[in-house]
């Protein structure tokens, strides 16, 4: 991020530039993520034809499999044969489902995504006003509670969370499912049951860390000589906090938020595990397990393009929260 | 008016969430047409030819049906086949079909459709592939009769159109069965007894079954794979649940009718719950499998020593852990089952380690390490070969335990160079009751050489007694045959039989019924309440 250049939001052009510019450049970390993913697939133990055969299949059955499945060729013929399908936007097919990578993750991105929003507005519906409280009421117990229920959040693992909150909301009182996903095309009333366990036990650790982010923040924002001023000038000491405190220290509470919601796309593994929800993360698990190339690196390429626009959306939403940042 | 506004804002709210959980909650526990099954592993490949793994077998028996099949009892009866008849010099055999078999498309069965699915499935099933090397001609008689042929008498002609696992021999379309065997086939449509909801599979997630009601079940009591396939539900889906807590936890619920595999640990919780059912069917067997290419176990007396190593008891004990769930049994065959043989030679399941450690000393053993793979991720034997190796150590040997994955481990098996280039001495693996039931389909028993299975035994004298098994015209013989093959796989040291698991299953009491347990996992005759 440099300052000082005149790409805001005042002048289209020059933030279109920008913008160009920004994802023209991520087009050598897409290539180099698509090489190294390659390599490093190819470069691991295993076998997916092995796996595809059998316990009960012999070197010949396996050999017989490798070949249809196109693993014979050299390394450089492999990746020639992929890249040139991925530049017709055809990301391969799965080895097992003999369905395109592309279609697997459609059907997976869903779920993963939904997970991700309902997670990601938890934690900061809870996390914004309890951090901003901590750092008015600085050394108080609502901050020691917050510091104490942040290192809570950090410490206990997800399965258990995870477990913990399926024993009493569904198998003690019966309210919610235990597992799976039901899709938005079904109805709000089972997207939303399906999605409120799993969602509460990922929010925990993202709360914890964007309520944490939120208090420094605030606390750092509150020693300035503009909140003197404000309270000098007799403004409430709500309206201190949130129009000039929580608006200063927004840059370093958005960062965190989208790299939690960058992480969340690829860190919800262990909880579509404990919930039973076919998303990106466990698609990604069972292609790790079972060597499914295309899939690995199709799913892998997707996370790059997320990781590189959601770092380009925080970059522009710096120049809407703070306007003496320019590009 | 704001406190109108608050009601009437509060108890919108309050009812589209009530309804949501209801409709989840409906949604979640199906409705007494739906039957919901965790299969024991995820179901990915769908060609039943293409993978020897058992959750596709199962989806085969949903959707195809089989000219032949195995009753409870092991016995082959007729399932498509109406009539068959063998000539008085056993060389023709000639099958005729049941009328108003039809293809899931309306299309009828015929026998070309029969024998393209047959030429297909023998060109990878080791059962089939002996048969039809010894045939003459396999050829159609008329639209719902064929004939084989063979060059001389061939004896276990049903026992192979009969098998109940893999790979079955499933019938097919002609313009299906005529994929390349080393292509998977792309249309699921057969005349099973349910039809496959191509649109409703999603991978990882569930496949979709619904009752084919165009199906003529035989008029026989269902018994195995055999017998009136009579479909109860009108539609069955398998969830497919990866972790062992959510599978539990979504069966006490009611969320899915039944889990076709219990993990261990689970069991006798599972069994104390008055909601729910359990039921043992038959398991498989754990066995310790040697490289017989390189040293130290290309030495007979090096794999027997290993063999007097085993401790069936305590590596049961450690791996199951249920005393129900498992049994001793040293028959290289599923004890209980047809061909089962107390013979064991001087091996008994528990160690003898003083003889082991004198055959060591007699093959000039010099204390070179026995690699033995270890794949952590595999439930159901991960427990084993830590314990192996400590027997092993007691019976003298140094033991390199490689600990990997599942996928690196099944790789890692097919290397032939000797163990400190990348190679292995050992592995421990589990095989299913269903696939060991006779000495052609079992491959741990081969002694092929380098064109076997992984460990690669060569034995001139058991290959001619598997062979002699194929031809063998009568019960009598093949039982014979089959306990030389057995007392021949103790001598060479083929491998060595760890004992056997059964496999428990569980399921809603009173609102399942009508499962049939047996060797094979098969889903007609449910009904749910």
């Amino acid at each position: 991020m440099s300052i000082g250049t005149s790409a805001s939001f005042d002048n289209p052009t020059a933030m279109h530039t920008f913008i160009a510019r920004r994802l023209i450049s991520t087009l050598p970390v897409l290539i180099f993520v698509a090489i190294f993913v390659f390599l490093i697939l190819r470069l691991t133990p295993g076998d997916p034809a092995a796996l595809i055969v059998g316990d009960m299949g012999t070197e010949a059955d396996v050999s017989r499999v490798r070949q249809s499945l196109g693993l014979e060729g050299s390394l450089p013929s492999q990746f020639l044969i992929w890249v040139g399908e991925l530049l017709r936007g055809d990301l391969g097919q799965s080895y097992y489902f003999k369905t395109s990578v592309g279609t697997l993750i459609t059907q997976r991105l869903e779920p993963t995504l939904s997970l991700a929003a309902l997670t990601i507005v938890l934690a900061v519906v809870i996390a914004v006003p309890l951090g901003v409280l901590a750092a008015a009421r600085h050394g108080g117990w609502l901050d020691r509670m917050l510091m104490g229920f942040s290192v809570l959040g950090f410490s206990v693992p997800v399965f258990v969370i995870g477990y913990a909150l399926i024993w009493l909301f569904a198998l003690k009182l019966g309210w919610l499912p235990v597992q799976g996903y039901g899709r938005l095309s079904s109805g709000v009333g089972p997207w939303l049951s399906h999605l409120v366990l799993p969602a509460l036990t990922l929010s925990l650790v993202y709360t914890a860390l964007i309520a944490r982010v939120t208090r420094a923040a605030v606390s750092e924002a509150l020693t300035e000589d503009y909140i003197r001023t404000a309270r000098a000038k007799g403004l409430t000491e709500r309206a201190v906090l949130m129009r000039h405190a929580l608006a200063n220290a927004a840059v370093p509470i958005i960062t965190v938020i989208g790299i939690g919601i960058a992480l969340l796309i690829g860190g919800v593994v262990v909880t579509e595990t404990v919930f039973a929800i076919p998303g990106l993360g466990q698609l990604t698990v069972d292609a790790v397990l079972s060597r499914d190339f295309p899939v690995i690196q199709g799913v892998i390429l997707l996370f790059s393009v997320v990781y590189v626009l959601i770092n380009l959306l925080i970059d522009l939403s710096y120049v809407l929260l703070d306007p003496r940042i320019r590009y | 008016m704001l406190s109108t506004r608050r009601f009437i804002l509060t108890s919108t709210l309050g009812a589209v969430l009530d309804l949501g959980l209801a409709v989840a909650k409906a949604s979640a526990q199906g409705t007494g047409s739906t039957f919901r099954l965790v299969p024991s592993s995820d179901l990915k490949v769908l060609d039943p030819v293409w993978t020897t793994a058992v959750v596709t077998r199962n989806h085969g028996y949903m959707i195809y049906d089989t000219l032949f099949g195995t009753d409870a009892a092991g016995r082959i009866q007729p399932q498509m086949v109406d009539s068959h008849t063998v000539s008085s010099d056993g060389k023709t055999w000639t099958f005729r079909l049941r009328s108003g078999l039809a293809f899931h498309d309306g299309l009828p069965v015929t026998a070309e459709d029969v024998l393209a699915s047959l030429a297909r499935w023998a060109k990878r099933d080791p059962m089939g592939q002996r048969m039809y090397a010894s045939l003459d001609k396999a050829e159609v008689v008329s639209g719902s009769s064929f004939r084989f042929v063979f060059r001389e008498p061939y004896g276990t002609v049903l026992e192979s159109l009969g098998k109940p696992s893999s790979l079955v021999p499933f019938v097919m379309p002609k313009r299906v069965a005529d994929t390349p065997a080393d292509k998977q086939i792309a249309e699921h449509v057969g005349s099973g007894p349910y039809v496959f909801k191509a649109d409703e599979f999603r991978p990882g997630e569930r496949a979709v079954y619904l009752k084919n009601a165009k199906y003529v079940p035989r008029s026989e009591a269902p018994s195995g794979t055999t017998g009136g396939k009579i479909v109860k539900v009108e539609r069955v889906e398998w969830v497919m649940l990866k972790d062992a807590q959510t599978q539990v936890n979504a069966l006490v619920n009611g969320e899915v009718d039944m889990l076709e595999s219990v993990p261990f640990e689970h069991y006798n919780t599972l069994k104390v719950n008055n909601r729910i059912t359990t039921a043992v069917a038959a398991g498989g067997q754990y066995l310790l499998r040697f490289n017989h290419l390189v040293p130290p176990f290309d030495d007979v007396r090096v794999r027997r020593a290993a063999m007097l190593c085993m401790d069936q008891g305590a590596l049961l004990r450690t791996q199951v852990g249920v005393r129900e769930l498992y049994k001793i049994c040293m028959s290289v065959y599923p004890c209980g089952s047809p061909l089962a043989s107390k013979k064991s030679v001087d091996f008994t399941d528990k160690p003898q380690f003083a003889k082991a450690r004198d055959l060591l000393k007699a093959a000039g053993y010099k204390g070179q390490p026995v690699v033995l793979l270890h794949a952590t991720d595999n439930a159901l034997v991960a427990k084993l070969p830590p314990l192996v190796a400590q027997l092993l150590r007691q019976g003298g040997f140094t033991v390199d335990i490689k600990s990997m994955d599942l996928n690196s481990m099944m790789a890692r098996r097919a290397k032939k160079e000797p163990a400190e280039q990348g190679g292995w001495n050992a592995f421990v693996t589990y095989w299913g009751a269903e696939d060991a039931l006779n000495p052609i389909n079992y491959a741990p028993l081969s002694g092929n050489g380098e064109a076997g299975w992984f460990g690669w035994a060569s034995d001139e004298r058991i290959e001619q007694l598997r062979a002699a098994f194929a031809r063998a015209p009568y019960p009598a013989l093949r039982w014979q045959l089959a306990e030389e093959i057995q007392v021949r796989a103790y001598e060479i040291g083929a491998f060595a039989p760890m004992g056997e698991l059964l496999r428990p299953m569980a399921f809603r009491k009173g609102v399942v019924n009508g499962l049939l347990v047996g060797q094979t996992n098969v889903y007609w005759n449910i009904s749910k309440l």
